[in-house]
């Protein structure tokens, strides 16, 4: 179990956190791990809370349950933290349910990493807070609310899951062909903001 | 869909691999309606169609029911067929799933399994297919998006076999695998269309210089006769599923057989499962192991024909059995998994305790711990020999 690096992302549809988990697996792909990606989906309407995992590892992986104990764990909506909805059905719980001891969490807000650790209820804890301003930053690069790009790039900055590198060379060849270099553009700027602008404690 | 590829090795969802392994099979005909989870695998193939990847006649029907109608017509007619389809849609094909076979048909089906209405639900149980297990088509359960991948190409040798001549129906697990990018390693064009060769129907109904008649009235002097050679060909299809298992690994490097074992031979207990839930198994196997339990796993590959010698002969001298099943079939005596399992080890003067465990129905999550907890309830009936409760919900 210790051989997996385990993820989970938070967001609400349409924020592309499905999205960042694809890319996420695409990119530690390119580098000859082993990945999953995958969503959890509820009612499909927007703005309803979503979560995506991965899983990465050096090993094949066999696992197939949700990730319950994520080491890394990204939020695209400060909005969730501190909701817990559907109290008792286990596919709702809080952002930090379960999380490790030394969790990391990257969240989009423009807040303080320090703010944001009340906020999230981890006073005096081991975990280590980040944030960054992925929905300001997306606005001016892809000219969308699309924060999942920016989180990928803090994800690089803030943790050893993946390289800046990586991620903008896995998005350059796999989304070329689907996207105008425009938007390309936009959301490898998107990356590099979301790298250079991330803020730990 | 553009797939990318690292050292031949891809990332992709079920959905996507199988609607690639469609492309690659490139068949006569395919007529689907779409349905959750398995929408995904018609877009990305309809898109196939569109930029001419493919030569299929893709049918857009009104209903699962008129989808396979159409399946049926084509196959007869003497086109290689697919389709896919899930839950409702499956259950909607009903009637038309034992025209298929009793017409038998070689069609392609991958159903990508989710739990039935009502309540409504769109998550992996196998409440679809095992409603199925009875209409005459083949059964063959993915655990990962490489195997679902790799079961379309020996699904459609099985089907066409001259010894079998029957629909047979892929099944991988609903978002668990169907919506899970997972590493898979893809085959050539070249080596897909060499492995699953052309396609010559033995008696089109379009050979018009060679008339047939499909489906015509058998009263009660020819029917029975029909349903025994029906039976003898599902019972032939097991020594073809070894067969085309084996050539694939030869050619492929990745074997595949009726059943696969894990940790089995030496072991004192063992779980039965099917499909995706089989690999948090396998991560649960090892960490008892790791602490000197001696727990084993079984899956089977092949549910329809039950390879039920094989699988006795692998669980007989294990002491306690947990059938797992990702379905309620309502009977009042367990699920399917647990009344083949049960009932084949009948035989056996000495066999093992065997219990039933419901669990994930409609996508509930099954952890390594509900594995564990199994695996501990086993190794206390394999030492005191007493079970406490035959058949039981778990995950609940």
């Amino acid at each position: 179990m210790t051989a997996y690096i385990e993820i989970r992302w938070h967001g609400r549809a349409q924020q592309g956190v499905v999205t960042a988990a694809k890319v996420l697996g695409e990119a530690c792909l390119r580098l000859g791990k082993y990945v999953q990606a995958f969503p959890e989906f509820g009612p499909e309407r927007m703005g309803a809370p979503v979560r995506a995992f991965n899983r990465i590892s050096s090993e094949p992986i066999r696992l197939h349950c949700q990730v319950t104990e994520p080491k890394y764990v990204l939020i695209a909506d400060s909005t969730l933290i501190g909701t817990a909805l559907s109290k008792g059905i286990e596919s709702s719980g809080s952002v930090t349910e379960g999380a490790t001891e030394d969790a990391v969490f990257i969240v989009n807000t423009p807040k303080s990493p320090d703010e944001m650790r009340s906020e999230l209820g981890l006073k005096g804890k081991k975990a280590h807070v980040y944030t960054v301003d992925a929905s300001k930053i997306s606005l001016e690069t892809i000219a969308r609310l699309m924060p999942n790009t920016p989180l990928l790039g803090a994800l690089a900055k803030a943790t050893d899951v993946i390289t800046l590198d990586a991620l903008v060379e896995n998005f350059k060849e796999n989304y070329s062909k689907k996207f105008s270099p425009k938007v390309v553009e936009g959301n490898i700027a998107a990356m590099n903001r979301g790298f250079q602008e991330v803020k730990g404690e | 869909m553009a797939v990318t590829m690292v050292k031949k090795q891809a990332g992709l969802t079920g959905n996507s691999a199988v609607a690639y392994a469609m492309k690659q099979i490139n068949p006569d005909v395919c007529a689907a309606y779409p349905i959750t989870p398995s929408t995904q695998i018609m877009e990305d193939f309809s898109s196939y169609v569109a930029d001419g990847k493919v030569d299929t006649e893709l049918i857009t029907a009104e209903s699962e029911h008129s989808a396979m109608s159409a399946c049926i017509g084509a196959s007869a007619a003497g086109a290689r067929v697919m389709t896919a389809t899930s839950s409702q849609g499956l259950a909607l094909m009903w009637e038309m799933l034992y025209i298929a076979s009793g017409l038998r048909l070689p069609i392609v089906l991958a159903n990508v399994n989710r739990a039935l209405s009502a309540p409504i639900n769109i998550h992996c149980d196998h409440s679809d297919s095992m409603g199925a297990r009875d209409s005459g088509w083949i059964q063959i359960y993915s655990e990962t998006v490489q195997e679902a991948y790799d079961n379309l190409f020996q699904a459609v040798r099985i089907a066409e076999s001259e010894k079998v001549l029957l629909p047979v129906m892929v099944c991988l697990d609903g978002f668990i695998t169907s919506h899970a990018i997972e590493n898979i390693s893809l085959l050539e064009d070249a080596e897909v269309s060499q492995f699953v060769g052309g396609y010559k129907a033995q008696h089109p109904m379009l050979d018009t210089d060679n008339p047939v008649t499909y489906g015509a009235m058998t009263l009660p002097d020819s029917y029975i006769i029909f349903k025994h050679q029906q039976s003898e060909a599902i019972g032939r299809a097991k020594d073809v599923v070894v067969e085309v298992g084996k050539e694939f690994g030869n050619r492929f490097g990745r074997e595949y057989g009726l059943m696969e074992k894990y940790r089995l031979d030496d072991a004192d207990v063992a779980i039965v499962i099917l499909s995706s839930a089989a690999g948090t198994t396998k991560v649960a196997v090892d960490e008892l192991r790791a602490k000197g339990k001696k727990v084993g796993l079984l899956r089977p590959r092949l549910f329809r024909p039950f390879p039920f010698k094989e699988i006795a002969d692998a669980l007989k001298s294990i002491k306690a059995v947990a059938c797992l099943d990702r379905v309620d079939s309502f009977s009042g005596f367990g699920s399917p998994l647990f009344n083949e399992i049960r009932s084949t080890l009948y035989e056996f003067e000495k066999r093992p305790k065997v219990i039933n465990k419901i669990f994930g129905l409609g996508g509930r999550d099954y952890k390594v711990k509900d594995a564990v907890g199994v695996f501990e309830e086993l190794l206390k009936i394999a030492e005191t020999g007493k079970v406490e409760t035959l058949i039981k919900y778990i995950t609940l």
